[in-house]
């Protein structure tokens, strides 16, 4: 007669370990062309080591989704720099440090979609969810929502946005055990959990993986099934002039 | 006349805003209204990055590169703050949760629509943020910024020529010159820099304006 499974022990073999050893060894299969979402907002929750494995992967002609389109020498703008991103979905490049990006966009060399920033989210989240497409105030009216279905619902009018889907999220948060269970950091979660749902491959960069049963399962923020691959890495943190850039 | 100062102009929106407020302080010149808010007051700002019960900046040496604002400056969570991922952060913005929000602007028309993200130039790198979803989100937008352009043209106008924001969405308008209701029955003065009259500030600003019946938000 079988064990009841409440009173089940996990096997000493674990089953489920999405841990992986490097940050290569989790980006080895990003292939040319793929759309990639990469956390973080300015450097806050930017998972630099993912992104410094990804130049060095060499995959190319990407889309990538994030909030802006770089900062100064570090993470998210190398890989600009570097040539390997074809289309960037943000809704905030320009600023004091974006030096790569404003380059790249003012010669023609880089796609720009531009998205308002509860859109870019919202989207992102619907992708997770599984929703179709949803209708929201936000753009109405303005440049962002020309060529969009729009429709007066309950007397607001109203744009159509579509889901943003990826093929992988890069994402950065504080602690995971071997399921892929999350915590973060203060502000540095922001686009981490819904990104993670997002993608069909969800990569994570934390600062420690600890035993399963650590994390109080109250606290847990990202639960482990939108978690694919965990990499542990010292942390990166990105020069104090990029810190404190608007 | 004597125009009001940044400190002047962030001082009096800091002073009209009741306390027990949700706030959210766009990016530019409304940052500096944090400064004037009394810390006794309990007004709990928003930053759409994830935090609400936003803090002054930590003094130096402190800085965490994980507690950030929308400007992507240090700042410290208060006492009662909570952190949240960017979807919940735009519901309280988009999902008229948020009581209050400050906004910059390039140009704001007499009916209300804001136009503060884009300028058109040639050489010009669109960035949009999180200004869309307050203008349509929170219950009262507010806008701060200076009357007049470099070259003296009013940013107050009678429709804007920058690409739009938001449509009919500002309720007042915090300048140099004036403090500035968008009412149903046009443009109302609630208050004037020193050494100004009505005659005069309707000639730099080049729409009709009334004196408004109220002196500020707390009575209105």
């Amino acid at each position: 007669m079988p064990a009841p499974r409440s009173g089940r022990s996990l096997s000493p073999e674990p089953v489920i370990d999405k841990t992986v050893p490097t940050p290569g060894a989790a980006l080895a299969d990003v292939f040319d062309g793929a759309t990639v979402m990469i956390g973080g907002f300015g450097t806050a929750g930017m998972p630099s080591a993912l992104i410094d494995a990804l130049i060095a992967q060499g995959a190319r002609d990407l889309t990538v989704v994030n909030n802006n389109a770089g900062n100064a020498d570090f993470g998210l703008a190398l890989l600009l720099k570097a040539k390997r991103v074809r289309k960037i979905i943000c809704s905030f490049p320009r600023q004091v440090d974006s030096w790569h990006f404003d380059t790249l966009y003012r010669a023609g060399k880089i796609e720009l979609e531009l998205v308002a920033q509860g859109n870019l989210a919202e989207r992102i989240r619907a992708a997770g969810a599984g929703i179709g497409a949803f209708f929201t105030p936000t753009g109405y009216g303005t440049l962002l929502a020309e060529g969009k279905e729009t429709r007066v619902i309950e007397g607001r009018p109203c744009v159509l946005e579509y889901p943003i889907h990826a093929d992988f999220a890069l994402i950065a948060a504080l602690r995971a055990d071997r399921w892929g269970n999350l915590v973060y950091r203060k502000t540095a979660r922001n686009f981490g959990p819904i990104m993670a749902s997002a993608a069909k491959c969800t990569i994570v960069q934390v600062r420690e993986v600890v035993p399963l049963s650590a994390l109080d399962p109250e606290a847990i923020v990202t639960p482990g099934i939108f978690v694919h691959r965990v990499v542990a890495v010292a942390d990166a943190q990105p020069p104090a002039r990029s810190r404190a850039t608007a | 006349m004597q125009r009001f100062t940044l400190q002047e102009m962030a001082a009096r929106v800091a002073r009209d805003i009741p306390e027990g407020s949700y706030v959210n302080l766009g990016i530019g010149l409304p940052t500096m209204v944090a400064n004037f808010l009394p810390p006794d007051r309990e007004i709990v700002l928003h930053t759409e990055n994830g935090l609400l019960g936003m803090g002054p900046a930590p003094a130096e040496g402190d800085e965490d590169p994980d507690l950030i604002n929308a400007g992507k400056q240090p700042v410290t969570a208060l006492p009662g703050a909570a952190y949240f991922h960017h979807a919940d952060s735009f519901a309280m913005m988009r999902g008229g949760h948020l009581d209050l929000c400050v906004l910059g602007a390039y140009q704001v028309s007499v009916a209300g629509d804001l136009a503060n993200w884009h300028t058109r130039a040639s050489d010009a790198i669109p960035a949009v943020g999180g200004a869309m979803d307050l203008a349509i989100g929170a219950k009262r937008v507010c806008v701060m910024m200076e009357h007049l352009t470099r070259t003296g043209e009013s940013k107050i106008v009678a429709r804007c020529t920058y690409p739009l924001t938001g449509l009919a969405c500002v309720d007042r308008v915090y300048t140099d010159l004036a403090v500035i209701d968008v009412t149903a029955g046009g443009l109302a003065v609630i208050e004037m820099a020193p050494g100004l009259d009505l005659p005069e500030l309707a000639r730099l600003t080049g729409v009709p304006l009334a004196m408004g019946p109220h002196p500020n938000l707390e009575t209105a």
